[in-house]
């Protein structure tokens, strides 16, 4: 068993090393192109940590949609199954008025966005809890 | 002497003026862009050089290069578009390698800023420079590589397969875009190429805004005059305000109206399909950035993160094309 803090505590401490320490101490330097990249460095640990928390129940739910969508229950390899659906969108014998294929790749996007791009517009305008749109 | 002098003092003499406070902007390994001031009559002027610098490789992607560059930024300002004056065009004997140098002008170009308000003038006189733009005449310039809705959507197809990486969302858009696509223009017209909030410089302080230039002509081709149109209004230059849908700062009857004050014709469906081809083109970019990171062509920390982007091209081209009800 490994001590705390766990790996996830561990990513919130470098995140927050990157954002409050080491990028307002590279601004203050003057060097605002480092500064800038500390903070996408920043982002990419929370990606990170998100990314560990939320894709095994967001990858096992698409895995179940789309063994649904391809008529395939045995096929169990995620990216075996995304190349059949995309092969099959492109040759036109899936076409988006199929039932359940508007929904798989709706909740499969918003689930990428949840961990890749949380603050982006498009996704929290999809979120229940959204707030209201500034005027 | 540094490089650094050695551009400076052939600048000078370029200039026949001094050269003073050079200093690099941006760029990669085979562009370059520096901000410099040069003294004459007692006055300062600030300027820009843009070049690839002597041996530098230029990426063979289609750009017309710098020298087509600095023709097409003096043949659109004589068409009355806001673009920097070109002071003069590097050549081969001046030793500073290929590039030109232009006005520095003043003003804001950080999209996010420019996004902070409605700007109704602004989208305006976007508009009426784009069909400048369009309706420049090119007869004897530089040759420029000619493209279609059609050939355009096989080109991202291509693109996109070459990335080796599988998105459903894409293929569906590339089915819809082949499906729907446009007939070929007959008159293919100048198309800036890269017209979004980012590459317009505009004067925050004027009432609404006011356009003070048209950058980065690198991406110039012939095609379709309503492609700049439609990649304007792509949702990730609009910086979180998609209820203002050109830019972030204006509407689309206000970029209408100005094209059509200055003699355009807007074709909304065209525009609309557009749309989706720059939300699919900006997801293949992303993309390209994640594969030259994931190759070692580009061992750039952000370009991973910007290979994590696409998902934002996947929501927007869901949707314009499978629209659902907000949730709220």
């Amino acid at each position: 068993m490994q001590d705390l803090p766990n790996p996830e505590q561990l990513l919130a401490a470098v995140a927050r090393f990157l954002r409050d320490e080491a990028g307002p101490a590279l601004a203050r330097h003057g060097d605002n192109a480092l500064a800038y990249q500390a903070r996408v460095a920043a982002n990419m640990v929370d990606t990170v940590a998100r990314q560990t928390v939320q894709a095994p129940a967001a990858d096992a739910a698409e895995l179940r949609r789309l063994q649904v969508l391809l008529g395939l229950p045995g096929e169990a390899d995620l990216a075996t199954l995304n190349r059949r659906l995309a092969d099959r969108i492109a040759d036109g014998t899936l076409t988006s008025d199929q039932p359940g294929l508007a929904a798989h790749l709706w909740a499969t996007t918003l689930a990428k966005l949840a961990v890749d791009q949380p603050a982006y517009d498009t996704f929290v305008r999809h979120q229940p809890a959204a707030a209201p749109n500034p005027p | 002497m540094s490089p650094h002098e050695g551009l400076a003092a052939g600048l000078a003499t370029l200039l026949d003026a001094p050269v003073s406070g050079l200093s690099r902007l941006s760029g990669g390994a085979s562009q370059e862009t520096w901000a410099f001031d040069t003294m004459r009559d007692g006055a300062v002027t600030p300027l820009i050089l843009r070049r690839a610098p002597p041996g530098a490789e230029l990426r063979g992607n289609g750009n017309p290069g710098l020298a087509a560059e600095a023709d097409l930024i003096r043949r659109v300002g004589a068409a009355g578009v806001p673009v920097p004056a070109v002071v003069a065009v590097l050549q081969p004997g001046d030793g500073l390698g290929e590039g030109f140098v232009m006005a520095r002008l003043q003003g804001e170009t950080l999209g996010r800023r420019i996004a902070a308000a409605h700007r109704p003038a602004l989208a305006w006189q976007v508009g009426a420079a784009l069909a400048r733009i369009h309706a420049v005449d090119m007869a004897g310039a530089p040759e420029l590589r000619c493209s279609q809705p059609l050939a355009e959507v096989a080109h991202q197809a291509d693109w996109h397969a070459r990335h080796g990486m599988v998105r459903p969302v894409f293929q569906l858009a590339l089915r819809w875009l082949a499906d729907h696509a446009p007939a070929d223009v007959a008159r293919p017209a100048l198309v800036h190429g890269d017209f979004r909030n980012g590459n317009l410089m505009v004067d925050l302080q004027a009432e609404g805004g006011a356009l003070v230039g048209v950058l980065d002509w690198e991406l110039a081709y012939l095609g379709d005059p309503m492609a700049d149109l439609g990649w304007l209004g792509v949702n990730s230059w609009r910086y979180g305000r998609h209820q203002r849908p050109v830019g972030g700062f204006g509407h689309w009857a206000q970029l209408f109206d100005g094209y059509r004050s200055a003699g355009g014709t807007v074709d909304e469906a065209r525009v609309r399909w557009w749309q989706v081809l720059g939300s699919l083109r900006w997801g293949v970019i992303c993309e390209s950035m994640g594969h030259a990171w994931l190759s070692g062509a580009e061992p750039v920390m952000e370009k991973a993160a910007i290979g994590r982007r696409a998902s934002e091209a996947e929501i927007d081209l869901l949707e314009l094309l499978l629209p659902l009800a907000p949730a709220h």
